[in-house]
């Protein structure tokens, strides 16, 4: 395989947790703790979890939206030369914010009620582009409403005049304006509703493929990633647990926790009601994680070294990576479940 | 309904509430029929604006200023009497209403942070449902909060009961919640979207523990969710609204592999499935939902409908028509306007038919 676009070596974020009159740390919460992965030009990533897992703090380092404790962000840049973002100053990085944009989860929140679309979608050419001239700005965000599927007439109106998918439209086309390589969907269709989730997701994948565009999407809903992604790295308080290409994942996955998470997906088929019983107990705290595996005091499938040591991330065939004592021996299931078995109709005999 | 051991234990007909706004009024829940029977998980779908929420509010007679119930009958059968209570007619404020409110019929909102009070701790809240409700002694009502955090699966629950909601984690406190509501041994139990902030492993705890107490206390259950994965998992019979009307309501089974309704059809199949092949399409729906002053006249649906016929979807709303016992649609395409008796005035000109 060629050089990846996107390189993410021992990421590390740590947040100190400060207490005292002095506010002296305490304790660190390691809400990303040695994140590895790698992505391929016009590749979508899928980064799953449960909240607090660090999916999103992952996703804001690699933008350097936040700084990086430690470990190394490699970019392969538009001229082919790969650089560290992580240990790249301000200024040296600025001219790189161009090649990588974000989309919010929140379309409500993340566009300024008093701006409109023209100023909105505007912005990061003149912030960034350097794109002076007002009549060539507004050529090219009507280009750009166009291309997520928006009149061009609608540039003088206010984002309060659009529903929740038009609305995620307008970010995109915000996120696409200088023409980005690299673009980090933080949860970019759970805030719509389903008939609308489904136009923003067919919009993404039409963008991907007229621009080449490479996706890191940061989502928890496993269908929408199993329809959308190609690979899937799932994490599990602050590290890795598994990543492999989708279908792998979705049905052979290695690690328990990702078999976990594959069963408890509510399947819409009622035909399909799976008698499994869910993970016990909750995901353990960032600041206070278990000793060796993060997972084992939840895992069905625990043995004493699970305890001791922390497993390694290891490569168990091509492209399938997971970090389990006994990746190995065990018989896992993906989606769906193994006793899917349909159930009667209601015990109270409502529907004859 | 069909002759039946049980008779509903709820049952709504044509309700009716709208806000009463200065730049308009809003038809929130605007004619809509169901019945919960004892036992039954009533799952009722449907996106942002459908008037779910604000259906389960007028059950409750929780709507707010400057909203109204303006037409309908909330039928319950309150534990111990043979003749049903009509919700709709109590006054909001009234003795009757807050006795069955909490006790017969209680509620697991949406947010579970938002629900307790961060000053008070769990045990307080919980004592204070039971003792507005049951004649017992502080040291029973302990004792029964303790046994309700015990059956719902809070681990060590004396020590629980006296902790603050946000010292518990998100399955706990929604764990907590569910106690709280079925303090008093509810009938009707209104689970408001209890999942959506929650993640899936919690979310599939819930659920079995939702099932559980259905069948130990033969409890019926509203479940109100846009998540279609959620129902089917769950519900026995499924109630599908788009802009404050039912559009369909059948068992599950029938809803999601026999829909007959072009709404229903065209959500189950813009959800992406988990055994579709990934990276293709998504059948979707046209445009965006209507903002609630812009309600389409005639079908609220028919703007976004495929199958829409001009000059007969935008007349009138579809009565309603059987397709069996337990299943039925709003269309036109099953109950043509022509057959229709109360349909208004558009249809009065009969030659409207194409020429």
């Amino acid at each position: 395989m060629s050089q990846p676009l996107l390189e993410v070596k021992n990421l590390k974020k740590y947040f100190p947790i400060r207490a005292g009159f002095f506010r002296k740390v305490v304790g660190h919460v390691r809400a990303v703790d040695d994140v590895s992965f790698a992505i391929q030009e016009g590749e979508t990533l899928g980064l799953v979890g449960e909240s607090g897992c660090g999916k999103t703090t992952t996703a804001r380092a690699i933008l350097r939206a936040l700084e990086p404790t430690d470990g190394q962000i490699l970019f392969r840049t538009r001229s082919g030369e790969v650089v560290d973002l992580a240990s790249l100053p301000e200024a040296e990085l600025r001219p790189l914010r161009r090649e990588m944009q974000m989309i919010f989860q929140d379309p409500f929140a993340s566009l300024n009620p008093r701006m409109t679309l023209f100023d909105i979608v505007g912005e990061p050419l003149l912030v960034i582009g350097g794109m002076r001239d007002r009549r060539r700005r507004a050529d090219r965000v009507a280009e750009l409403l166009e291309l997520v599927g928006l009149r061009r007439e609608y540039m003088q109106r206010y984002p309060h005049a659009f529903s929740g998918g038009q609305r995620q439209r307008i970010v995109i086309a915000r996120a696409l304006a200088l023409n980005p390589r690299l673009v980090v969907a933080d949860e970019p269709v759970s805030a719509l509703d389903v008939s609308v989730q489904a136009q923003v997701l067919n919009l993404m994948m039409k963008l991907q493929r007229e621009l080449n565009l490479t996706y890191l999407f940061v989502a928890h809903d496993l269908s929408v990633v199993k329809h959308f992604c190609d690979r899937v790295a799932v994490m599990y308080v602050g590290k890795i647990v598994e990543t492999a290409p989708t279908q792998r994942i979705f049905y052979t996955p290695r690690h328990p926790y990702t078999a976990a998470l594959m069963a408890a997906v509510p399947i819409p088929d009622p035909r399909i009601r799976s008698a499994m019983t869910p993970l016990e107990g909750d995901v353990p705290s960032p600041a206070n994680p278990p000793s060796g595996c993060y997972f084992h005091p939840r895992c069905p499938h625990a043995v004493d070294i699970c305890s001791q040591e922390p497993p390694q991330l290891q490569e168990i065939a091509p492209g399938h990576f997971v970090s389990c004592h006994r990746a190995q021996e065990l018989e896992l299931v993906g989606i769906g479940g193994p006793a899917t078995q349909p159930q009667d109709a209601s015990p109270s005999g409502a529907q004859n | 309904m069909t002759p039946d051991n049980s008779s509903p234990l709820l049952s709504v007909r044509n309700l009716k509430t709208y806000f009463f706004l200065d730049e308009g009024t809003v038809r929130a829940v605007d004619g809509v029929d169901f019945d919960v029977l004892p036992g039954q998980i009533l799952g009722i779908v449907g996106e942002s604006g459908c008037g779910k929420s604000v259906t389960i509010k007028s059950i409750l007679r929780i709507v707010e200023k400057p909203g109204r119930l303006v037409d309908g009958s909330i039928l319950f059968r309150a534990g111990g009497q043979e003749e049903p209570v009509d919700l709709a007619r109590l006054d909001p404020k009234g003795k009757r209403i807050r006795a069955i409110r909490g006790a017969e019929i209680a509620l697991i909102p949406q947010e579970p942070m938002a629900a307790f009070s961060p000053v008070h701790t769990i045990g307080d809240q919980i004592l204070e449902a039971i003792l507005l409700h049951q004649d017992v002694s502080q040291e029973e009502a302990w004792r029964m909060a303790v046994q309700r955090l015990d059956e719902v699966g809070v681990p060590d629950p004396e020590r629980r009961m006296r902790a603050y909601s946000w010292e518990l984690s998100g399955g706990l406190r929604q764990r907590a919640i569910i106690a709280m509501a079925l303090a008093c041994n509810p009938r009707l139990l209104i689970a408001d979207e209890p999942t959506t902030a929650i993640d899936v492993t919690t979310q599939a705890q819930i659920l079995n523990l939702l099932r559980r107490l259905r069948e130990q206390h033969n409890m019926a259950i509203i479940f109100i969710t846009h998540d279609l994965g959620v129902i089917a998992q769950l519900a026995d019979y499924v109630v599908v609204m788009y802009l404050g009307q039912v559009m369909e309501a059948g068992p599950v089974e029938q809803i999601f592999h026999d829909p007959h309704h072009p709404y229903t059809r065209a959500l189950l199949r813009s959800i992406p499935s988990i055994h579709s092949p990934s990276h293709t399409l998504l059948p979707t729906i046209e445009g965006s939902i209507p903002h609630p002053f812009n309600r389409p006249p005639g079908c609220p649906f028919h703007p976004r409908c495929r199958e829409a016929m001009p000059d007969v979807c935008n007349r009138g709303f579809p009565q309603r028509h059987a397709i069996d016992a337990q299943h039925s649609v709003h269309c036109f395409l099953y109950s043509p306007a022509q057959d229709g008796p109360a349909i208004p005035a558009a249809t009065a000109s009969e030659p409207s038919r194409q020429p």
